[in-house]
């Protein structure tokens, strides 16, 4: 849910599209109760929103809290504590017009209050937050009546209306006159949400329960515990014995692994498109890349559907440009690139790279057309890619040489400084369209985001537009064209999408896969009555 | 002895000082920050912010006065705050790791001299037997084995084919309904396999001590003499023998002070135990400075400490030492 409202590059990837729904029989009636267990390979780190940055805090908090507004199991905006909102004409104001007798875990109301208060929080020097700069664009906010709340921005910002999910969402009442960055809630949040915090045994487990009065209706399964796994391989056997109900496969162990008569009768599995793409991005402050046609002959030449095979055992879909292929803002009609050698030779031609001294290495003025790719240590995924489009590229005579460095040096020495021909990387992206921050040529400084340094006014211009109207129809138009040009230009080649491959055990019913993955309606998963286990578990005191 | 206790002491300072010093560089010195979780390919996280997060932990201060700052605090015993999202005190997350490790070295170490100190006696008696050769083998394999292989072998085993033990973790889910019985019974199960990878691994060492110490000493004349007196071997070798050859064990558990905080991180992540080797290892990937000093200045003190308490009670039970000089 509330994931989605933040863009991190990782491996993790979070939403999508139902492939292999299990099949529809008839569903026993719902019933309360049970406990479901689930595995993450890290703990969470801060469970107020604002402070945290990793994806466990986010899968808890998106439990705990609720924002003014959600995306839906479509990715699609819609109302969640605001049950509608109003954009002014001039597009620069939003109203909010918030749920009546709303209750925080605690029993106190919520109110316009709490949101005024997480806002000026969050623009608060003070507050160590990453997530400030969506805020700043604010020029005023204000409580209209205890249940309406507006903002007024100084230029109109699209983006802005997404930035209003949980972030801003605390609790008035527990935190004025605290330090927040040192605030008990970071360890023992309280929110609106579906499921209220029982405990936190640090890097071993978090614990919530349902929470019997909540606004949507009083979750089904009682009880929610997230065991932190580091090691995949445990948390595997962890699920084979039941030690856990819920994770997430590597694509190895669904094809290979789970492919048993016991394993189909015990579990479900799913897979749907994922929310983060791998890319090869080059240099183009490096003049060999700043050739559109060299850059187009490489996607070319790289079969992006054997990398998909060799890399993802099938489970994912070659990529066309930067937007999750099942969502609104993607658009299908841009430029293929099918596998085809001999049209990358002949753009390599024209660009002037030829084998003039019949070493089997193309050559321009006397240079041998060599680069280094370079990718991070601890992702498989990306250094076998990276060994296929260095063999795929030596047949057409290009010499690539693989380079893997510890994370931290990479995004440091490396992608900071500018230091590296071409990379390969991955962007796990929000729902918003709005990606300023990646494409935009006023954005190539030190630390920020576009180090490939791309630059086209044409894009420049669309992106500036995207984001200045709020109607979806007409952002698509502007973010239409983006994806053309993209693909047209070719500043990265987008390489694939890989599938998220969740394994759940067969008693739980309701689970149903869409664009924004499978947590979108956990409230409403359930067990049979005759199904439940684990009810000794409810029998403990909260 | 107690001035040689006391200026042993007095050397420790600025051993320690030295010891932090070059950790602190050392670690200042990797590449990253601590602010690069949150703000690192983070399209959301402004350029404003990332100097917000640098000035609030002191990063933009030169080196040394960063090191002087953290002098000063630790000097009041203040190990800091945790430069992670969680700003927690050190102290609480190490308080929170510390004891399981400690349970669960003691625990192998226990187990280690159980097992290590007979089969070192008996492969010394029984010199070239086939028990010595037989031991020999599975110590080193022991020794050879990879932690996360053995663990994963003994978890599909036990844990998935038999049934017998649970994978991982400390408690089950309810452990708080249980009755104490059920309790000490879910604990050791849970415990089972962890203490037996982590002290399979630490027979070899101490085993091979062991027989080495003990065929040094049954060659020295004083064993002559024991037995042209017309003592039993049994006489000879487990009341004279033995104890001069378990001297040198007491220095090696002085020495293993300090490792008793210290956990394996692949063996923790394994085992999905909450523990230091889990702490330190995250805290470093993290560049959380205060914690990974906070760490390591307790594995110093431990380690100077650790020296010091193996050199006196060496002293204490070896009158040669204590008269020697």
């Amino acid at each position: 849910m509330a994931k989605a409202l933040l863009v991190i590059l990782s491996g993790i990837f979070g939403c999508a599209q139902g492939e292999s729904v299990p099949p529809v029989v008839h569903s026993p009636a719902p019933a309360y109760g049970d406990t479901i267990l689930t595995g993450s390979i890290g703990d969470a780190s801060n469970l107020l929103p604002m402070l945290a940055s990793d994806s466990a805090s986010f899968d808890i908090a998106s439990l705990v809290y609720n924002g003014l507004v959600k995306y839906d199991k479509n990715l699609e905006l819609t109302g969640d504590l605001a049950e509608r909102w109003e954009v002014s004409l001039d597009q620069l104001t939003i109203r909010f017009y918030l749920r009546k007798g709303v209750k925080w875990h605690d029993g106190v109301e919520f109110t316009a209050e709490d949101i005024l208060f997480g806002y000026q929080k969050l623009i608060d020097p003070h507050t160590l937050t990453a997530y400030s700069e969506d805020y700043k664009q604010v020029k005023a906010a204000r409580v209209i009546d205890r249940y309406t709340f507006e903002v007024t921005y100084k230029r109109p910002f699209a983006p802005a209306l997404a930035s209003w999910g949980m972030l801003p969402i605390i609790p008035k009442h527990l935190l004025e006159g605290k330090e927040i960055n040192q605030s008990e809630l970071s360890r023992h949040p309280i929110g609106t949400g579906p499921y209220r915090f029982k405990r936190w045994v640090t890097n071993d487990h978090i614990w919530l329960t349902s929470s019997p009065d909540y606004f949507e209706g009083r979750p089904y399964i009682d009880g929610y515990i997230y065991r932190i796994i580091p090691d995949q391989a445990t948390m595997f056997l962890e699920l084979r014995t039941q030690g856990i109900d819920w994770m997430g496969l590597t694509p190895l162990q669904y094809q290979r692994q789970t492919d048993t008569a016991w394993f189909k009768k015990e579990f479900n599995k799913y897979s749907y498109i994922g929310a983060g793409y791998t890319y090869l991005g080059y240099n183009l402050r490096d003049k060999r890349f700043q050739d559109k046609r060299v850059r187009q002959a490489i996607s070319y030449a790289i079969d992006k559907n054997k990398v998909v095979r060799g890399v993802l055992h099938g489970l994912g879909v070659a990529a066309t440009g930067p937007y999750k292929p099942d969502t609104w803002a993607y658009n299908p009609n841009v430029k293929p690139y099918p596998y085809d050698p001999e049209k990358a030779k002949q753009l390599l031609a024209e660009a002037g790279w030829k084998d003039t001294d019949h070493d089997e290495i193309l050559d321009k003025e006397g240079q041998p057309f060599e680069f280094v790719i370079m990718t991070n240590q601890g992702n498989a995924q990306r250094q076998l890619t990276l060994e296929i489009i260095q063999r795929e590229l030596r047949k057409l005579g290009i010499l690539v040489k693989p380079r893997v460095v510890e994370w931290s040096t990479f995004i440091n020495e490396f992608i900071d400084k500018r230091n590296f021909e071409a990379i390969i990387l991955g962007w796990s992206l929000s729902p918003d369209p709005d990606q300023f921050d990646i494409w935009h040529s006023s954005k190539t400084g030190l630390r920020e985001f576009n180090f490939i340094s791309y630059n086209n006014p044409e894009v420049d211009e669309l992106l500036e537009k995207g984001r200045s109207v709020f109607d979806p129809k007409e952002r698509k138009k502007y973010y239409d064209r983006l994806q053309e040009i993209l693909a047209e230009e070719q500043p990265y080649t987008f390489l694939y999408v890989p599938y998220a491959l969740p394994a759940i055990h067969r008693r739980f019913y309701g689970v149903e896969p869409a664009p924004a993955g499978i947590s979108h309606n956990f409230h409403k998963w359930y067990v049979p009555a005759e199904l439940q286990r684990r009810t000794h578990l409810n029998q403990m005191a909260p | 002895m107690a001035t040689y206790i006391l200026k042993r002491l007095i050397g420790m300072g600025p051993m320690l000082i030295g010891i932090t010093l070059i950790s602190f560089v050392v670690i200042h010195l990797a590449p990253g920050e601590p602010t690069d979780m949150q703000t690192q390919l983070n399209p959301k996280a402004s350029a404003e912010a990332y100097q917000r997060l640098r000035e609030h932990y002191g990063l933009n201060d030169p080196i040394h006065i960063q090191y002087w700052n953290w002098l000063k605090r630790i000097a009041k015993l203040d190990l800091g705050n945790s430069f992670r999202q969680d700003g927690r005190p050190v102290i609480d997350k190490i308080k929170e790791a510390l004891p399981i490790t400690i349970l669960l070295n003691v625990l192998s170490l226990f187990l280690i001299l159980l097992v290590s100190i007979p089969i070192g006696v008996l492969a010394a008696t029984r010199q070239y037997s086939l028990f010595d050769k037989l031991t020999t083998v599975v110590v080193y394999i022991g020794f050879a084995v990879p932690t996360f292989w053995l663990a994963l072998l003994m978890m599909i085993l036990f844990g998935l084919e038999l049934g017998w033990l649970p994978i991982s973790g400390l408690h089950s889910f309810g452990y708080e309904l249980f009755s104490p019985a059920q309790k000490f019974s879910d604990l050791a199960k849970h415990l089972a396999l962890p203490v037996f990878v982590a002290a399979f691994g630490g027979l070899a060492g101490l085993s091979r001590y062991m027989r080495l110490n003990l065929l040094e000493v049954i060659r020295q004349d004083y064993i002559l003499t024991a037995r042209a007196k017309g003592l039993s071997e049994n006489k000879v070798i487990y009341k004279h023998a033995l104890r001069n050859a378990l001297l040198p064990v007491i220095t090696i558990l002085g020495l293993s002070i300090p490792g008793l905080i210290g956990g394996g991180v692949i063996f923790e992540s394994i085992f999905s135990i909450p523990g230091m080797g889990r702490l330190f290892y995250e805290s470093v990937m993290a560049r959380d400075y205060p914690v990974v000093m906070g760490i390591l200045v307790i594995g110093g003190v431990l380690t100077l400490l650790g020296n010091l308490i193996a050199d006196a009670s060496y002293a204490l039970a070896d009158p040669r030492i204590r008269h020697g000089k």
